[in-house]
């Protein structure tokens, strides 16, 4: 094995600290996901990049980086790739999902804030987050309100810390302000990367993004067989991986993964029994190594069958669509996909509802769990509207509110097994 | 062929054999021993299959060689039993308080606390405890109150240091248990709100004995409260009808 150490170090990485977080990540990842039986072959590859996500896929950053390009990090399914590939940097999602240095985030915001934002806090103040310290340039975002504070106060120990503005309504004044932030976003990668955006570059940034939502939408759309060919657990795993794999490969470990996966489909075998209770989980984001919901569900007999989430189909439904070759047509035509995105930051937001709606039904799934950060105002305030909506078409939903400590396991289980049951009915 | 219900609950473990009739109903502590309790409960001699629910469920089932299934299901599949054209289950139990809906035979929707001791039996103890009254006593010292306050504290750990305080003020013993009584209908009238109250509640789980409760509660909710006449059993009876129910499946 590779002896990652003296990159962590040369990243400033506190190395006990470092160990610990591996550790817990590693034990995670043991019980979530290779105690399952009758695992895709495909998943080999994902497990691989898992077990390197401090170790090779940073090696492969130094290297770009050696090589003069940029790395930008990302929070926020908002901040589009497209231009970031297109200024021939590389893009990697922060993950955020662990309860690791809280009481250190907690010095600095206060206790009710929710997980993922401590969780940033966490990984950075105890400097255990390679990918924090190797980016050129972090990008946060004016999403909520917790968000958008911290951001304030992250500045002060993430110095490459760019802040985007966003909308919180679907409505012309608020394409506008999007465009004005992707156009003055895209200025700043040119700075930073020393490269000009031509179309041309834009249209092959698209073309790569493209390519991989498509093999996401299409691995999406075999998890409708029942049995369900992969696990939740899974699924939820190549997701939070496409946010910091290199597009290409991982876009055809994906593809890889869904042949495999329409063989077994095509002769009506899958991970669950058939008849399996499916749920379609729905909410925040459930950021690496945040496998608590799904080990739940999945740990009492349901499989788990779409994500309405940003770490889901939230983040990747849309393709963006064919444009003339100028770099404006090509800025609209992102702005028009992104500006699809049914986040709760933005109100009104039914258009959320419907997705859920039509989720359901798409992917057959038997109920739903809505899923909410504690301290998450927009989910958990969303979650009324969402479950009238689920209600008033005769969808089952069971609404969790919880964090990233294990302490609710147990009654976390015994809501959602008493939610399996009523589903089995 | 006889049938075992067996809810291990925080604070009690119940304990029904069903042949088509109820042959025996116990209500034992827990302890902190709860595997070694429900083996002396079983008892060696006892055969028929077994249902575990409630907390301890995990912990029970594989050891004693006996099917799971959630306190939820099994308190509906109880009431059911009972009092057919029942719609809403309040349970107030140890250590979780949940309000089930009931629609076409089953369960609709449900709440439960959250990971707190507000709202169940064992704040009630706590309380009782600190008060230096029994809690068998404590609902019909509550009642009568003559007066009505409000404790500012919902938590527990909080409360009680708001309770020795009011203590300290010379507050009446039965005012203070009022209060505490309110406290606890509060958090419960919340979550029934939530979930929808129907024609009538039926009310179980150990804090379901508290009469000021049961009086707080129909106050409250504005429609009849029914207690049956043993509330702790109904998730143990209604893991033993599932069996039954899971055997005329097969």
């Amino acid at each position: 094995m590779t002896d990652y150490k003296p990159m962590w170090q040369g990243l400033g990485l506190d190395l006990a600290a470092h160990d610990q977080l591996l550790a817990v990540l590693g034990q995670a990842y043991t019980d979530t996901y290779l105690s399952q039986a009758a695992r895709p072959e495909g998943m080999g590859y994902f497990d691989f990049v898992m077990s390197e996500v401090h170790g090779l896929r940073i090696k492969e950053l130094r290297d770009a980086q050696e090589a003069g390009r940029k790395v930008i990090g990302t929070f926020c399914v908002f901040v589009p790739d497209e231009i970031i590939l297109a200024a021939d940097a590389v893009s990697v999602g922060l993950c955020a999902g662990a309860e690791f240095g809280f009481a250190e985030a907690e010095r600095l915001l206060p206790r009710n804030t929710c997980s993922l934002i401590k969780s940033f806090y966490g990984f950075k103040l105890n400097k255990v987050c390679p990918y924090l310290e190797a980016t050129d340039m972090v990008v946060g975002e004016n999403t909520c309100d917790g968000k958008k504070k911290a951001y304030e106060i992250f500045r002060d120990v993430q110095s490459n810390l760019y802040v985007m503005d966003l909308p919180q309504t679907k409505t012309p004044r608020g394409r506008d302000l999007l465009k004005a932030e992707y156009r003055r976003f895209m200025t700043e990668l040119e700075r930073l990367s020393g490269v000009t955006i031509t179309a041309e570059r834009l249209k092959k940034g698209i073309e790569r993004v493209n390519s991989r939502r498509r093999a996401l939408h299409r691995l999406a759309q075999l998890r409708a067989a029942d049995p369900a060919p992969i696990s939740g657990r899974d699924a939820l795993l190549i997701n939070q991986i496409a946010f910091y794999d290199d597009p290409e490969r991982f876009t055809d470990a994906v593809n890889k993964i869904c042949d495999e996966l329409e063989a077994q489909v095509a002769v009506g075998a899958g991970v669950t029994a058939k008849g399996a209770p499916r749920v379609l989980v729905s909410g925040c984001p459930m950021a690496v190594p945040n496998w608590k919901l799904a080990a739940i569900v999945e740990g009492a007999g349901g499989v788990i069958v779409g994500e309405e989430s940003c770490v889901g189909e939230r983040g990747t439904r849309n393709l963006v669509a064919p444009a003339g070759d100028d770099l404006e047509s090509l800025l609209d035509a992102i702005v028009d996909r992104y500006f699809q995105i049914n986040c709760a930051v933005f109100t009104p937001n039914e258009a959320r509802t419907e997705d859920i709606v039509n989720m359901t039904r798409e992917y057959k799934a038997d109920g739903v769990i809505h899923y909410s950060l504690q301290f998450c105002s927009p989910y958990l305030v969303e979650s009324y509207r969402v479950e009238q909506g689920l209600i008033e078409q005769g969808i089952p939903v069971l609404r969790l509110e919880t964090d990233y400590s294990a302490e609710d396991v147990g009654q976390l289980t015994t809501r959602v097994e008493a939610f399996l049951e009523m589903l089995r009915k | 062929m006889m049938r075992l219900g067996l809810d291990v609950g925080s604070r009690t473990t119940a304990l029904v054999r069903y042949d088509g009739r109820l042959r025996e109903a116990v209500v034992v502590d827990s302890g902190v021993q709860p595997l070694s309790r429900c083996r002396e409960l079983i008892g060696n001699g006892s055969s028929g299959r077994l249902m575990v629910t409630g907390y301890g469920r995990h912990l029970v089932a594989p050891a004693l060689g006996g099917e799971v299934i959630s306190e939820i299901s099994a308190a509906a599949t109880g009431i059911r039993h009972l009092y057919p054209e029942a719609d809403t289950i309040i349970d107030i139990g140890g250590q979780d308080s949940k309000v089930i809906a009931l629609a076409n035979g089953g369960v609709a929707r449900f709440e439960m606390n959250d990971r707190c001791a507000a709202g169940t039996g064992r704040f009630l103890e706590v309380m009782a405890d600190t008060l230096g009254v029994a809690i068998d006593d404590f609902g019909t010292l509550a009642l009568e109150a003559e007066k009505e306050i409000l404790l500012n504290s919902q938590c527990t750990v909080f409360a009680e240091s708001e309770v020795v305080s009011l203590i300290a003020r010379d507050e009446a013993p039965e005012t203070i248990a009022r209060a505490l009584h309110q406290s606890v209908a509060n958090r419960i009238v919340g979550m029934a709100h939530r979930v929808g109250v129907g024609q009538g509640v039926v009310f179980i789980g150990g804090v379901a004995r508290n009469p000021c409760i049961q009086k707080l509660l129909g106050e409250r909710l504005k429609v009849p409260v029914t207690v049956p006449d043993n509330p702790q059993i109904i998730a143990a009876l209604g893991a033993a009808l599932l069996l039954r129910e899971a055997e005329a499946g097969d």
